[in-house]
């Protein structure tokens, strides 16, 4: 069962005065369930683009998208935020927490958008946020956080629905690589219990714990390679348990 | 269920925007504030004057009526009525003799006179002469002491009743009963004093006057006077036919032909209801017009600061629509905000409004009534939905990637 199919997906910003920026000059692209992915290209080849297709925050110029078979472009917003908030867990490079919510309420905000009783809301989020190690930082502010910890919750938040689908774009973009290996063991684990994940990075080595790795040029794939058992990357660092 | 979550959630946010910008919060609410005192004290003082209005409409006595030549109101020539015959102190026991639906029936010649009593003088009092029927034949009927009787009245003894504000002019310290006062240097005895009545048309009340018999009256001061004759009916019930039996009474004594219009009014307080509601119904329309405008503007303050604030957390929605917020979500979250800003103002503004109308009170005697806190409430609310719209409306509308990108 594919879980997204692209065909054909091009996406073209006007910037007005009949200039114009192809971001995505046709993209197919087949990910299925409980793939790993990494998606690799220099700066301004449109990963990001692709990405924000992928999750539904987005809409493409032409072509289709399939998500789980349903033509997305046939969604109005109802639908599509409901993909966002049930099927789909993002994490950005810049964490994107709200900056005046406690960790807590930033992993909660997800289930209030899925009409969660406030009981279950607050047990899920804590659950999920000592899942990510963070269990005694439930009321501290994102700047009371380091890089790394933002991430945690961040990718805490991505978790606490039980989503189908991880998309992380640069999601070690902003931190040293001891902490970004961190972050990888959490997808790592995630993978193994099931879940697809969808990861952008121009980190070689960070690209290197994903199963499959498609690079992206000038808006569209150049190549789409899986990579064997032997020569994926383990998770190194010893996780705190 | 879902509905009341996302209000509650945009009740919390909307507390927390609150709180963090405290300053801003106060000065755009002050908009609102001013608009709900300004508009209440104006409902108040509005209750204010209906309620002086209905009070002097009632010191006529809603089932007294009143036959005289002229027509209290009128929108036919003057001249019309200029040439009827006047009224006679006669038609009253003729009418009296004749009329089986009646209460009582007194006549009533007015003039104006000044008056004495020791070193206290008072310029002008409205004189009125009329017979010991008076009591019963009008509204107003409490009196400490008492009226004079029929035969004080037909025996032209020199006493007198005076209104409540008489009494405080020449007996500042001194109970008046039993006291003599001149009228134009006449002397009479004071045998009761009217309660106090209040209201707008002062001189149709009894607070100013002093009622003399008439017989006194006509020997005194001259009989040729406008003579008015002042009927009311055994119950509000039969109001309706009272007056058409009185017509009839009148017609046959001036012996007016079938088809023939009558040549004299009967006016009854109704009259000035009818007319005068209309009027204070538009001068109450156009001063709550004029005061809303205050609140018109407090809303555009709202709008303006909601504008603000969806620019400023543009990254925020960009947040809050990337893990799932919908359109509706983000709509109403800012509808929320805006309405609470307002219903915060609209109580504040409530807060003052009060102490303020109790000052108003002291000058025209009112009340807030109590529904003007229920409209004063939704008022402010629907402000807040109303201007909050257009803001939240942007909110909503947002392209997720776009507000994300927002720095
Ligand atoms: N809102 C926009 N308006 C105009 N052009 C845009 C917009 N967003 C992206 N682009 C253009 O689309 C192209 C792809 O951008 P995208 O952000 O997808 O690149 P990227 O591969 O993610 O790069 P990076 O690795 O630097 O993050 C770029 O040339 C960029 O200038
Ligand atoms: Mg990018």
């Amino acid at each position: 069962m594919n879980i997204i199919e692209l065909k054909n997906i091009t996406k073209v910003y006007d910037m007005g005065a009949a200039q114009q920026v192809a971001a995505l000059q046709g993209v197919d692209l087949v990910i299925g369930k409980n793939e790993y992915v990494a998606i690799m290209g220099p700066s301004g080849s449109g990963k990001s683009t692709l990405m924000n297709i992928i999750g539904c925050l987005d809409t493409p110029t032409s072509g289709q998208y399939l998500f789980n078979g349903v033509n997305v472009s046939e969604m109005d917003d109802n639908n599509l935020a409901r993909i966002r908030n049930k099927e789909i867990g993002f994490v950005f490079q810049t964490f994107n927490l709200l900056a005046r919510s406690d960790s807590l309420h930033n992993v909660e905000l997800p289930l209030i958008y899925a009409g969660i009783s406030s009981t279950e809301r607050k047990e899920r989020a804590r659950r999920t946020l000592e899942h990510v190690g963070l269990g005694d930082r439930g009321h501290h502010k994102p700047n009371e956080l380091s890089g790394g910890q933002r991430q945690r919750v961040a990718v805490a938040r991505a978790l606490v629905t039980n989503p189908s689908i991880i998309l992380a774009d640069e999601p070690t973009g902003n931190l040293d690589s001891r902490t970004g290996e961190e972050i990888m063991g959490l997808f790592e684990d995630l993978h193994s219990q099931g879940n697809t994940i969808i990861l952008v990075t121009h980190e070689a080595e960070i690209a290197e714990h994903a199963h499959r790795v498609v690079r992206v040029r000038d808006g569209k794939v150049e190549s789409d390679d899986v990579i064997p058992e032997a020569k994926r990357k383990r998770y190194a660092v010893k996780r705190a348990s | 269920m879902y509905f009341w979550n996302e209000v509650k959630e945009g009740l919390i946010i909307a507390f927390r925007a609150i709180r963090t910008n405290k300053v801003r919060s106060v000065l755009t609410t002050l908009g609102i504030v001013i608009g709900i005192v300004s508009v209440t004290l104006m409902a108040t003082a509005i209750e204010g004057v209906n309620r002086a209005f209905d009070k002097s409409a009632a010191a006529f006595g809603p089932d007294v009526m009143y036959i005289e030549k002229w027509p209290w109101v009128s929108n036919e020539d003057w001249s019309t009525f200029r040439n009827r015959p006047d009224l006679k102190v006669e038609y009253a026991d003729r009418i009296e003799r004749q009329a089986t639906l009646l209460n009582a029936v007194a006549p009533v010649m007015n003039t104006r006179r000044s008056l004495k009593y020791a070193d206290k003088q008072m310029e002008m009092a409205l004189i009125t002469g009329t017979t010991a029927s008076y009591i019963s034949a009008s509204g107003n009927s409490e009196i400490d002491g008492r009226f004079f009787s029929e035969e004080e009245a037909t025996g032209g003894r020199p006493v007198c009743v005076i209104g409540a504000v008489v009494a405080e002019n020449l007996f500042p310290t001194e109970d008046p009963i039993g006291k003599t006062i001149r009228v134009a240097g006449f002397p009479y005895t004071v045998l009761g004093v009217f309660e106090k009545q209040g209201g707008l048309f002062g001189q149709f009340t009894s607070d100013t006057r002093v009622f003399i018999p008439i017989h006194s009256f006509q020997s005194n001061f001259g009989g040729r006077r406008y003579v008015m004759v002042q009927v009311r009916a055994s119950s509000m019930s039969v109001l309706e036919d009272a007056k058409i039996e009185v017509e009839g009474i009148m017609r046959s004594l001036r012996k007016a032909q079938p088809g023939m219009p009558s040549d004299f009014s009967i006016n009854q307080q109704e009259l000035l209801t009818q007319t005068f509601g209309p009027i204070s119904l538009v001068i109450s329309a156009i001063g709550l017009f004029i005061t809303s405008l205050s609140l018109f503007v407090g809303g555009i303050g709202i709008m303006n600061i909601m504008f603000v604030s969806v620019t400023e957390r543009t990254k925020e929605i960009g947040i809050r629509k990337a893990i799932g917020a919908k359109r509706r979500t983000i709509l109403l979250q800012f509808l929320v905000e805006a309405a609470a800003l307002c219903l915060i103002g609209g109580i504040i503004g409530l807060m003052f409004a009060f102490p303020l109308s109790l000052i108003v009170d002291k000058v025209l005697p009112t009340a807030m009534p109590i529904s003007v806190v229920f409209i004063a409430i939704a008022i402010s609310l629907t402000v807040g939905v109303v201007s909050g719209f257009l803001p939240a409306y942007r909110a909503a509308k947002m392209d997720p990637v776009e507000a994300l990108r927002y720095e």
